[in-house]
């Protein structure tokens, strides 16, 4: 049921380079001598290493688990063949780093022993998730190139409906003839491979896309495929038409979008060598342990393609294809397009090692000296991705990372056609992958900073939070004094009036201090101190002289004058209107002073009148004393609040004590007094009374110094926040939290370091914030609660 | 056995920039060979000249720059710099005309940027206009072509080897024979406002040819034979060349007036004039000086041809090529913003001046 011809398109660019297949094709398919020693990466694929689940020492069977896999992009890894675990630790990789991997060393046995296998006949009974899981333990990833777990590939849009399945058999790089060999050889197998991903995806089209100069495999597929729903394409042989995304534009005209998957287009493509892997998986229950690889180039006496098992080290393969050791020049792992040089003959294949080419200086000489790039653009025409090579390798020089990224940089597939039509002979691919790495580098520093300023933020605005929560504490605790005042102060309505009027004229004086003034303003002002000097002359002389009449009624005179002076010169300063209700008897700065003087003059005349009291003073005196403490206490209440700190509480207690004390003195003279007269009913009766005024004055004390110490105690608690029990257990939970939280980071911290797998460290950190968010919130919570109370 | 880590691609095609440099040098010999049957030895006695003294320039500031010189001598570039400045140059000029010109092009227009690969203008371009407004009756001398005797027959034609070179070393020894010059075609139409077209064919002077302006139309043709074989080549791409044609035939037929004596004069003309197919092939495909992409190629040429024709109908010259080209030197970076093709995967490509998103 072929359906009609399909439309061939072609791609942009690519080029002709000699392809030097014919070489290791001579000979067939080869299988490989079982190797003494086997070196079993633990990467194999993209995405997490695999775990080891035997220990050194272990006998294995072939086609046992070595190796499990990590997370859902990880593959398993499988005894190639049976024998002894002897090591497990690092040990030479196939990577153009020449830096090791950890293996596992496999000591063959010889007796290449299976273990138990499964193998499905029916396979078309069980659920694709079966087929999935069973292609995903038998540790197969794609075979072409990237070696992407198979399994996760073919779900890694559950949610978009694959169409198109295509199976890449173009094979365009040079030299690799390995997919060519299992067409040609293996092509039933394939076919079967295919039908079980069709079982799993259900495509509505299966298009097998094979480049023209393999005649061979086209030829064998073909009949292979029969009359099934597949189509065998053919189309014109050109560098780079293998590519995943340009194959997909050759057989169907649509494109892979930038940054997405084939699956987003509803496409799945997948390699031969995967396909042979998931058709011995199924069908024989074999896990992948083997692979087609080519091995071809000048120093090597007979080319080939051989059937190897993984961890094969390179050295027992090249052997057998007859290496010429002194004509070894260039060691390339894959093809001469995108492969990777090789430091060592130790190292071992992989899942992924479809062709060794051994090139001799003749074949593969070192490139010449770079010559300036003269923007001929050769290379854009060669670019299969329609980008600018010229134009990305001038910023490449020149770090300019923006522009990198305006002209697409990260679509480049690294196919390595620019650098092969080069005039100037400029390693424009290395360029390119070194500005990719630069800038992945920088993003991810970047993308730290920012989770470092996010951090930083988010601290500093629980600051402002506590900050702000603090002050709005403060403010209540104020409120609350402030009305414990205010009950105080409508007990002493006149002091607290006065006091305040006082204040207010000082602070307003304050504020309209002045400072240019004209020569009018000056006159004035003089004027206005002349008058208050004249003043407080009258009253110092008052002070004096207490008794001079004369000077007593001129003060009244003196202080309307210098009111007036005063008015006048405000009225100059255009300040009128605020000044205009001034009280007769409170002038500013002055009035404050004054009362101060008058205070500090009752303050005298009370100790002079105590001085000539002394140890026994007369009733008379005793009365004087009292007087002159009251007027004291008046003149103190009377000064401005910053001169009196005193507390209105402070006054009431002063005054219980005050009463107290002329109770007491009161007692003594009566009691003086009838031990002079001896027994009379009168003073008798006098001593009573004063006792009993005493006792009351003791009681009124004793009452306002318990109000005064409580009030202390109830602002010392205001302070000092009383902590609760849920309080505490909260505060206690959250750095709990935090701790494990900070273990979990520094866990990370070394998994990364030591280049280990951070995956389980990076779960327990995720766990562990949750924790502590959860910790954080029932604490704020707690404490939000608390502040509504 | 020590293995070499070289980076991919190994394999490596065997196009250099010198098989580039000596396909252009070679693509201009029809030329040159028409050039030199037309107008005798002065042709070649200006690329001998002009190889010299560029080569030297190059090596000089090589030296003084502190890099290796053979290396970069041999890319070529300095060889097709001093060819395509000697094409332009009128044959016969004082050999100092060609000194200046030439160690200009390589000094200024060229090594004081960075060297190869690294000169906004075009190297040539650079430094014939210095040595058109410099020395504007030496580069305005044509001398006559072959031929021109059976039509005015009191006209010299072709000099001799010797008087040829006598010509250039001594400019002075050699008085200037009356009717040995004549204008080109180009300045008689540019000249004229009495004639029309018809006129000025059947006038005493032989301006048309059968295809465009006289003799000229064959210089014209050896270039285009020449630029035809590099694009076959794959030397050059087809793109910049087919938009300066492409627009100066369009300019040319859109502002042709007819045949009277205010006519621009006609498309074929204008594309067989002067140093049209010289520009087209050998000049507007600098890729240094020039747009990257190919849509911007085409944009490049077109933007070089609209200039000539300005310049050649309403500007001072009668050619412009040279001028035309360094105004589209400095257009080029913003060509190259707006003309950047469309990468697979992508809906639309990602133009104009902004950054990436």
């Amino acid at each position: 049921m072929q359906a009609a011809p399909i439309k061939i398109w072609d791609i942009p660019g690519g080029i002709h380079p000699a392809e030097h297949k014919h070489e290791s094709t001579q000979r067939g398919l080869e299988v490989m001598p079982l190797p003494a020693r086997l070196v079993l990466p633990l990467q194999q694929h993209i995405g997490a290493r695999s775990e080891p689940v035997v220990a050194v020492g272990d006998q294995v069977l072939k086609g046992q688990l070595l190796a499990e896999a990590t997370g859902l992009v990880s593959c398993p890894l499988h005894a190639p063949t049976s024998g002894i675990v002897t090591a497990i630790g690092p040990a030479p990789f196939p990577h153009a780093s020449g830096l090791e991997e950890w293996a596992i060393t496999l000591d063959s046995d010889g007796e290449d022993k299976w273990t138990d296998l499964e193998p499905i006949a029916d396979y078309q009974s069980l659920e694709p998730a079966t087929l999935l899981d069973m292609i995903r333990l038998a540790g197969i990833s794609g075979m072409g190139g990237a070696g992407f777990p198979t399994s996760a590939k073919l779900k890694a849009r559950p949610e978009q409906k694959i169409f198109t399945l295509i199976i890449n058999g173009t094979e365009c790089e040079p030299y690799i003839t390995a997919d060519d060999t299992a067409m040609r050889y293996k092509a039933a197998e394939i076919v079967a491979g295919i039908e079980i991903l069709m079982h799993i995806l259900h495509p509505a089209d299966v298009l097998i896309g094979i480049e023209d100069n393999k005649p061979e495999a086209i030829a064998a597929m073909r009949a292979a495929v029969g009359d099934r729903a597949m189509r065998v394409i053919e189309f014109p042989t050109k560098y780079p038409s293998g590519g995943e995304k340009q194959l997909i534009q050759i057989l169907t005209g649509k494109e892979v979008p930038s940054g997405g998957l084939p699956a987003d287009i509803g496409m799945v493509c997948q390699n031969i060598g995967t396909l042979l892997a998931v058709h011995d998986a199924v069908l024989l229950g074999q896990p992948l342990i083997k692979r087609i690889t080519t091995l071809t180039g000048d120093a090597l006496t007979r080319p080939t393609n051989v059937e190897a098992l993984i961890g094969t080290p390179i050295r027992d393969l090249l052997q057998f294809a007859g290496l010429q050791p002194d004509k070894l020049y260039r060691l390339v792992m894959g093809g001469p397009m995108m492969g990777f040089t090789l430091q060592s003959l130790d190292a071992p294949i992989l899942k992924t090692s479809n062709c060794l080419l051994a090139g001799s200086i003749e074949e593969l000489p070192p490139p010449p000296v770079a010559q300036p790039c003269i923007r001929c653009g050769l290379c854009s025409e060669a670019c299969p991705a329609s980008l600018l090579p010229q134009q990305l390798h001038w910023f490449a020089l020149g770090k300019e990372h923006d522009q990198l990224k305006r002209l697409n940089l990260f679509d480049c597939i690294e196919c390595g056609c620019c650098s092969y039509v080069c005039p100037s002979s400029i390693p424009l691919v290395q360029y390119y992958r070194a500005s990719k790495a630069e800038i992945r580098a920088l993003d991810l520093q970047t993308h730290k900073a920012d989770h470092s300023k996010q951090r930083f933020e988010h601290r500093q605005a629980r600051l402002q939070r506590e900050t702000e929560q603090k002050e709005m504490d403060r403010k209540v605790r104020a409120e609350k004094a402030a009305r414990i005042k205010a009950a105080k102060e409508a007990a002493q309505p006149s002091e607290t009036e006065t006091s305040a009027e006082a204040t207010t004229d000082v602070t307003r004086i304050e504020a309209h201090k002045p400072t240019g003034l004209t020569p009018e303003q000056k006159q004035l002002k003089i004027a206005a101190a002349t008058a208050q000097m004249a003043l407080k002359k009258a009253q110092k002389q008052i002070a004096a002289n207490p008794d001079n009449v004369d000077l007593q009624a001129q003060v009244p005179e003196l202080e309307q004058a210098c009111e007036q002076a005063q008015r006048t010169f405000d009225e100059a300063m255009g300040e009128v209107s605020v000044k205009a209700p001034a009280p007769p008897s409170a002038a500013g700065a002055d009035d404050a002073k004054r009362l101060k003087i008058e205070a500090a003059m009752a303050r005298a005349s009370l100790k002079k009148a105590e001085r000539a009291a002394g140890d026994s003073p007369t009733e008379e005196q005793e009365k004087e004393i009292y007087a002159l403490r009251e007027q004291v206490a008046v003149a103190d209440a009377r000064l401005p609040k910053d001169e009196a700190p005193r507390k209105p509480l402070d006054e009431s207690l002063k005054k219980a004590k005050l009463d107290a004390a002329m109770a007491k003195a009161a007692l003594k003279k009566a009691e003086r007094a009838q031990s002079e007269n001896g027994e009379d009913a009168a003073l008798q009766e006098e001593i009573e009374r004063c006792r009993a005024q005493l006792s009351d004055a003791l009681g009124v004390l004793e009452q306002a110094e318990a109000k005064a110490s409580q009030l202390e105690t109830s602002q010392q608690r205001a302070e000092k926040k009383p902590v609760d029990e849920t309080t505490l257990q909260l505060k206690t939970d959250m750095a709990t939290a935090k701790a494990s939280f900070k273990e979990a980071e520094r866990a990370v911290q070394e998994a990364r370091e030591n280049n280990a797998d951070t995956g389980p460290a990076e779960t327990e950190l995720a766990n562990s914030r949750e924790v502590l968010d959860k910790a954080a919130k029932a604490f704020a919570a707690h404490m939000a609660s608390k502040e509504t109370n | 056995m020590a293995l070499v880590r070289i980076t991919s691609p190994h394999a490596r095609g065997n196009n250099r920039t010198q098989t580039i440099m000596l396909w252009v040098l070679g693509a201009t010999l029809p030329g040159v060979a028409v050039m030199t049957w037309l107008f005798g030895f002065g042709t070649l006695i200006n690329i001998l000249l002009a190889s010299c003294f560029a080569l030297a320039a190059e090596a000089l500031i090589l030296r003084l720059r502190k890099r290796p010189v053979v290396f970069f001598l041999s890319d070529g570039s300095a060889l097709v710099t001093a060819w395509l400045l000697a094409l332009a140059l009128p044959p016969y000029v004082p050999w100092w005309l060609v000194l200046v010109g030439t160690s200009f092009a390589i000094v200024f227009g060229k090594q004081l940027y960075g060297g190869l690969g690294q000169n906004p203008f075009n190297p040539a371009m650079v430094g014939y206009v210095v040595v058109l407004i410099s020395f504007p009756v030496e580069m305005t001398t044509w001398p006559a072509w072959r031929g021109i005797e059976q039509a005015l027959p009191d006209l010299h034609s072709v000099l001799g080897l010797l008087e040829a070179l006598q010509r250039v070393f001594l400019p002075g020894s050699v008085p200037t024979i009356d009717g040995w010059t004549l204008a080109t075609p180009l300045d008689v139409v540019k000249n004229n406002s009495s004639l029309t077209m018809d006129e000025l064919a059947a006038s005493g002077q032989p301006v048309f040819g059968s295809l465009g302006g006289r003799a000229w139309e064959w210089v014209n043709i050896a270039y285009l034979l020449g630029g035809a074989v590099l694009i076959y080549k794959r030397v050059l791409s087809w793109h910049a060349p087919a938009g300066m044609l492409l627009a100066l035939g369009l300019m040319s037929l859109l502002f042709w007036g007819g045949s009277g004596s205010d006519s621009n004069g006609s498309p074929m003309f204008h594309l067989l004039s002067g140093a049209t197919m010289l520009g087209a092939f050998f000049i507007v495909t600098d890729p240094v000086s020039g747009a990257t992409s190919s849509l911007g190629r085409i944009v490049f040429g077109a933007g070089v041809g609209i200039l000539v024709y300005v310049i050649r109908a309403w500007g001072g010259y009668p050619d412009a090529v040279a001028f035309a080209v360094l105004l589209m030197n400095l257009a080029a970076p913003t060509i190259d913003y707006y003309t950047t093709p469309r990468t697979y995967g992508h809906r639309k490509a990602e133009r104009g001046m902004g950054k990436a998103d």
